[in-house]
């Protein structure tokens, strides 16, 4: 072709050549957190481990021949056997431990997620809101928190036993509607950010009103911090859980709970360890779990805060 | 600096008036009352009783009356305990679960700050991998779970120590609460402490303390605690308000005379003196260290001052 200058001649060449070749691959944001997770060896064994635990809560039932509040006749107050079935003992009252200990664990998981769901959800909207607004609102909202703060969390959460009784959902809900106050903190933190970026202002030019922008902007953005404290969150409701119910006002009998394990376990705890051990060993496993995945979610989605 | 100590001692004031009164209201809202037994009482009894300690006015009336006694220091009469007041029953409690709290912050603070700056000297080697997994163990492993398993090992199998209840003055009786009360916050604290650590010892006026050639244990005298106790305070206080709550159920474990012992049982009974005055006495108490805090704060760093 005419016209062609020796530069021409070397650029088409290495167009040509990044044709044939594959594109570059870039990696988002999210496959960096990935990778960084990944690398964390105490994180990919938590998961691991906690993928197990949940499948032994909520399948686990259903592959053994004992239910949990089934009666072995023959088999009271025995210690781990692995010829009659009962891997985990038996309790006074002749039932499996292992499926005892594997409808706890079910238990403390479920009501742990209905308490961190409220949990999130309040503190996301509460702390979007009154950061968002910013000014006298938001002043009013987080003194609210400040007065929610200085009320001893311990006590309150005995006096909404108090007030729901023996209904276990909806004493986490009531448990869950207390826990949202570090959320609402780090939530408002970062909306006073995340407000004053072009992609706000471009939505607001745009005409959004304030709740979609909230919605449709601000909220997305705050994934990173929020899936961090949620995971932190999992313990401490599973800790207060299971405190009530150690001092027997969280679940019930039959139903049972990690907790109401532990105390039936601990008083005997001389004569029946396993009563005391094995429910104790699921607990302090799942809670290191979650703790080291909370960690782990901190350090790859959040470099610089180390 | 005198007048950010006033300005936040008037702050927390209607902080402290709002709580009072959202504490009163959601314990009234609830459903019961003191004199619910099993078996009813006659009715002219009940609306003696009732009558005498006001609730037989409406809420507002009663509300009224308690925030004016209240603020004369008087904290009303325990319905269950009819011979006590509240305020002689906190009194009974209150200086052992103080004594308590205060105990193991000092001892879990030490062994906080001397576990998390081991760890943090030796980074990514094997003491550091074994202390902050102890640490971590202490930070989960709630309260009530490592009370029965230490009582399992230490007063059972092994008996070198009681396995719970007290004698006036035995120290020995004190072990394992205090251990059981101190590791999650010596957890935490050895955490921070760690973490900040590791960040001062990475900055370059380390390194130039280095390379002058100061010994390490030079440096880290005089150039690296310090700083790196920032982050450390300002946990301390929080930390506190956590320990002292959390003694009520240590006290509940080891059967040990503080105020846990009756707060439990009086907000079952619906005692809605006592359970009311334990519950703004801790309140006072978080208020008061929070405010503390903010100040010590200020004192270290006058940009807090004009916020």
């Amino acid at each position: 072709m005419a016209g062609i200058t020796a530069k021409d001649a070397v650029l088409t060449g290495y167009a040509e050549k990044l044709a044939t070749l594959d594109a570059p691959k870039g990696r988002s944001l999210t496959q960096d957190a990935i990778r960084r997770l990944v690398r964390n060896k105490a994180a990919v064994v938590s998961v691991v481990l906690l993928v197990l635990i949940v499948l032994f809560a909520f399948l686990g039932p259903y592959l053994l021949p004992w239910s949990y509040d089934k009666i072995d006749w023959s088999a009271i107050r025995k210690p781990p056997d692995f010829q009659k079935g009962h891997v985990f003992g038996t309790d006074q009252n002749g039932r499996d431990m292992l499926a005892r200990v594997m409808q706890g664990t079910q238990m403390s998981l479920i009501v742990a997620g209905v308490a961190t769901l409220v949990s999130v959800c309040i503190g996301i909207v509460y702390g979007a809101v009154a950061g968002y607004f910013g000014g006298r609102v938001d002043a009013v909202m987080m003194r609210f928190v400040d007065i929610m703060y200085a009320l001893p969390y311990i006590l309150f959460v005995i006096i909404l036993v108090v007030i729901f009784g023996r209904n276990p959902v909806l004493l986490f809900v009531g448990i869950g509607c207390l826990e949202w106050l570090t959320m609402a903190r780090i939530v408002r933190g970062q909306t006073l950010s995340i407000k004053e970026r072009e992609f706000v202002e471009a939505a607001r030019a745009g005409g959004a009103k304030p709740f979609a922008i909230i919605l449709r902007h601000i909220v997305p953005n705050l994934t990173g911090p929020v899936v961090i404290y949620a995971t932190l969150t999992v313990p401490e409701i599973i800790i207060t859980e299971s405190f009530l119910s150690y001092l027997g006002l969280g679940v019930q009998e039959p139903q049972t709970s990690l907790g109401t394990l532990i105390s039936f376990g601990a008083p005997v705890a001389e004569s029946l360890p396993w009563m005391l051990l094995t429910p104790a060993a699921v607990l302090v496993t799942l809670l290191l779990c979650l703790t080291f995945i909370g960690d782990g979610l901190r350090d790859a989605l959040d470099p610089k805060d180390r | 600096m005198l007048g950010y100590a006033l300005r936040r001692v008037l702050s927390a004031i209607p902080i402290a008036l709002i709580a009072v009164t959202a504490c009163f209201f959601i314990l009234r809202l609830a459903p019961g009352g003191p004199f619910d037994g099993d078996r009813a009482l006659p009715p002219d009894t009940l609306a003696n009783l009732r009558a005498h300690y006001n609730l037989d006015q409406p809420l507002l009336v009663q509300y009224v009356i308690y925030v004016g006694r209240l603020l004369q220091g008087d904290l009303g009469p325990s319905m269950v305990f009819t011979d006590f007041t509240v305020s002689e029953m906190l009194a009974i409690g209150l200086p052992f679960t103080l004594m308590l709290g205060f105990s193991a912050f000092i001892v879990a603070t030490a062994v906080g700050l001397v576990v998390g700056a081991l760890a943090a000297v030796n980074q990514n080697r094997w003491p550091d991998y074994v202390l902050v997994l102890l640490a971590m163990v202490g930070l989960v492993v709630p309260n009530f779970l490592l009370g029965s398993l230490m009582q399992l090992a230490f007063a059972v199998y092994l008996d070198w120590v009681p396995a719970g209840g007290y004698v006036n003055g035995s120290l020995i009786h004190l072990v394992l609460p205090i251990t059981v009360l101190a590791l999650p916050h010596a957890g935490r604290i050895a955490r921070l402490m760690r973490g900040s650590m590791i960040e001062v010892l990475g900055t370059n006026y380390i390194r130039t303390a280095r390379s002058k050639g100061l010994g390490t244990r030079l440096i880290l005298a005089r150039h690296a605690i310090k700083p790196a106790l920032i982050p450390v305070v300002s946990y301390l206080g929080p930390g506190l308000s956590y320990l002292l709550t959390g003694s009520l159920v240590v006290e509940s474990i080891f059967a040990l005379p503080g105020i846990g012992k009756y707060f439990i049982s009086a907000a079952l009974n619906r005692d809605y003196g006592l359970v009311l005055g334990t519950v703004i006495l801790y309140m006072f108490i978080i208020l008061a260290l929070n405010l503390l805090v903010d100040v010590v704060y200020a004192w270290l760093d006058p940009k807090v001052r004009y916020r």
